[in-house]
């Protein structure tokens, strides 16, 4: 018999790969509209430090003198980010997978172990249920950050219809701003989310499409325990062991300990099968 | 709580390794699927034939957008006004279409209220209606937006003057420059929004050529595109009238 960790519930995979392409669709019609009026820098008066965007950004992606067409895919697209987004945080609310996914008192504190780990500054492994608390927080920010993207949308979109909306973020041009500025973080979790995702293996990625994470021998026991650490070493390994337990003794149930000795007759018991 | 941090645990079951296989292919063929197919619906969708130069189904959703929103819309609603030291001095000019040709001296409105029934308004004929000042955000398609000083006579004040009843019955009014190169189509109700106005005046003076001098439209509920320049003529009709912007992939309702 082979173990395998149920990880990711089908709704939430269904969730985030329906959500994947929309978002980029979203993400590039919105750069054919903003192209049209693209006034946003970084820098101070006379002194730009990055224009948004540089003529050879809009050139290799043929973005210029496309406004309508920005237009006609952002508006149709747009109600499928926001239903999908909706039903998604309905489903959270509803099965109770809120839990694994909001930050809970700990987090706050724990998700700088996890960034000083990511970035090999600290040996100390932080504990890891389904998501991290880096993961708790971030996973959690970008469920806002959709929030966001739909109401300064919304504002910029119908600005006198929905006229307290608009004022309440600061005007309609403000709203543009804010409408951009989400995209933009949308697109640095992107990138982080990616490196993270090829750090943590194909293990981990597969039970986003699988569901279920394959446990394999000795070694990678508890890889689930770490996905998103990299690779360990086997003191590294001993050393979580010992945080998990310590981990246990305050708070029920926080993660099972997995026995070496009974996996290994469990592979046998597999092999011989 | 605690038979609760239970069932949120990962699960930890025990598979059969060939059933393991089974369920892994299962999830792969069915995750590549989905990419083909997501592939096929955007493909699909760009090879259907255009509707004023955007694929049907996209142009569908375009004009329900219109049906949905168009119920948030309301008199009520305002363009947000400003004190008139707000206003910009320089007023951004962004397009001459329907301009180029020289102004004819006997400039006249043609306001077509049934087919062969037209009548003819001078210049002075509006400036004799009530005077309306519009200090508003104008927002172009383009995304800029600028605080600008308008005044004028408002369409609503205009069709009523006129007795325009029957006309203001119907779902859409069609407005044109002299020359017929630029043109626009606009819902009944946004053109009685008590902030649309047949305009004459820009900063307190009369309007420069290019802003459309003699008489323009300024419509706050729809972007700039729908506030046309040096209107000829005027129309009323129960089917969208043609719209130069829609025809070029816009979106025909542009309300704010």
């Amino acid at each position: 018999m082979k173990k395998v960790i149920k990880k990711h519930p089908i709704a939430i995979r269904w969730f985030h790969w329906i959500n994947f392409p929309i978002l980029a669709v979203m993400i590039w019609s919105g750069l054919l509209i903003y192209w049209a009026n693209d006034v946003y820098r970084i820098g101070w008066a006379n002194k730009t430090i990055l224009k948004f965007f540089p003529d050879s950004f809009y050139k290799a992606l043929h973005i210029p003198f496309r406004l309508a067409e920005g237009m006609s895919i952002h508006f149709v697209f747009m109600w499928l980010f926001a239903i999908n987004g909706f039903i998604y945080v309905l489903y959270l609310i509803f099965s109770g997978e809120w839990r694994l996914i909001f930050p809970n008192k700990k987090s706050f504190k724990e998700s700088w172990t996890v960034m000083l780990h990511d970035l090999h500054l600290t040996k100390k492994v932080p504990p890891q249920k389904k998501y991290n608390a880096a993961q708790r927080i971030i996973y959690t920010v970008v469920i806002f950050m959709g929030l966001g993207s739909v109401l300064t949308g919304l504002s910029i979109y119908k600005p006198i219809q929905f006229q307290p909306l608009t004022s309440m973020l600061g005007g309609y041009e403000w709203a543009r701003i804010e409408h951009f500025t989400f995209t933009i973080l949308f697109i640095l979790f992107f990138l982080v989310h990616i490196i993270q995702v090829i750090l943590a293996g194909w293990n981990n990625f597969q039970s986003m499409i699988t569901g279920f994470f394959v446990v394999k021998k000795n070694k990678t026991l508890l890889v689930p325990v770490v996905v998103f650490a990299g690779d360990l070493e086997e003191n590294e390994i001993n050393q979580n062991d010992e945080t998990i337990r310590s981990d246990e003794n305050e708070t029920v149930n926080e993660q099972k300990i997995i026995n070496p000795k009974q996996e290994e007759n469990n592979q046998e018991d597999g092999d011989s099968k | 709580m605690e038979t609760q941090n239970k069932q949120n645990n990962d699960e930890e079951i025990f598979i059969d390794p060939k059933r393991l296989r089974n369920k892994t292919a299962v999830a792969f063929a069915v995750f590549t699927i989905a990419i083909l197919a997501a592939i096929f619906i955007w493909k699909w969708i760009h090879r259907q034939p255009n509707v004023a130069d955007v694929p049907a189904p996209l142009r569908k959703v375009l004009n329900a957008n219109e049906k949905v929103f168009s119920n948030t819309f309301s008199n009520k609603h305002l363009a947000k006004t400003y004190p008139i030291s707000e206003a910009v001095k320089h007023v951004r000019v962004n397009g001459d279409i329907g301009l180029k040709r020289a102004l004819d001296s006997n400039w006249k409105l043609q306001v077509i209220r049934n087919p062969g029934d037209t009548l003819w308004v001078t210049l002075d004929d509006i400036k004799a209606l009530p005077k309306q000042d519009l200090i508003f955000d104008f927002k172009c398609i383009e995304g800029w937006s600028q605080v600008t000083f308008w005044a004028g006579a408002s369409f609503s004040e205009f069709a009523k003057r006129y007795n325009l009843n029957a006309q203001t019955q119907m779902n859409y009014v069609g407005l044109a420059t002299p020359d017929k190169e630029y043109y626009v189509g606009i819902d009944m109700a946004s053109m009685m929004h008590p902030q649309t106005i047949l305009c004459y005046e820009m900063n307190g003076k009369p309007l420069p050529l290019n802003q459309g001098y003699p008489l323009r439209l300024i419509i706050p509920v729809k972007y700039g595109i729908k506030s046309i320049k040096r209107i000829g003529s005027i129309f009323f009709s129960n089917r969208p009238p043609p719209d130069y912007w829609f025809e070029r992939g816009y979106d025909y309702y542009s309300g704010l």
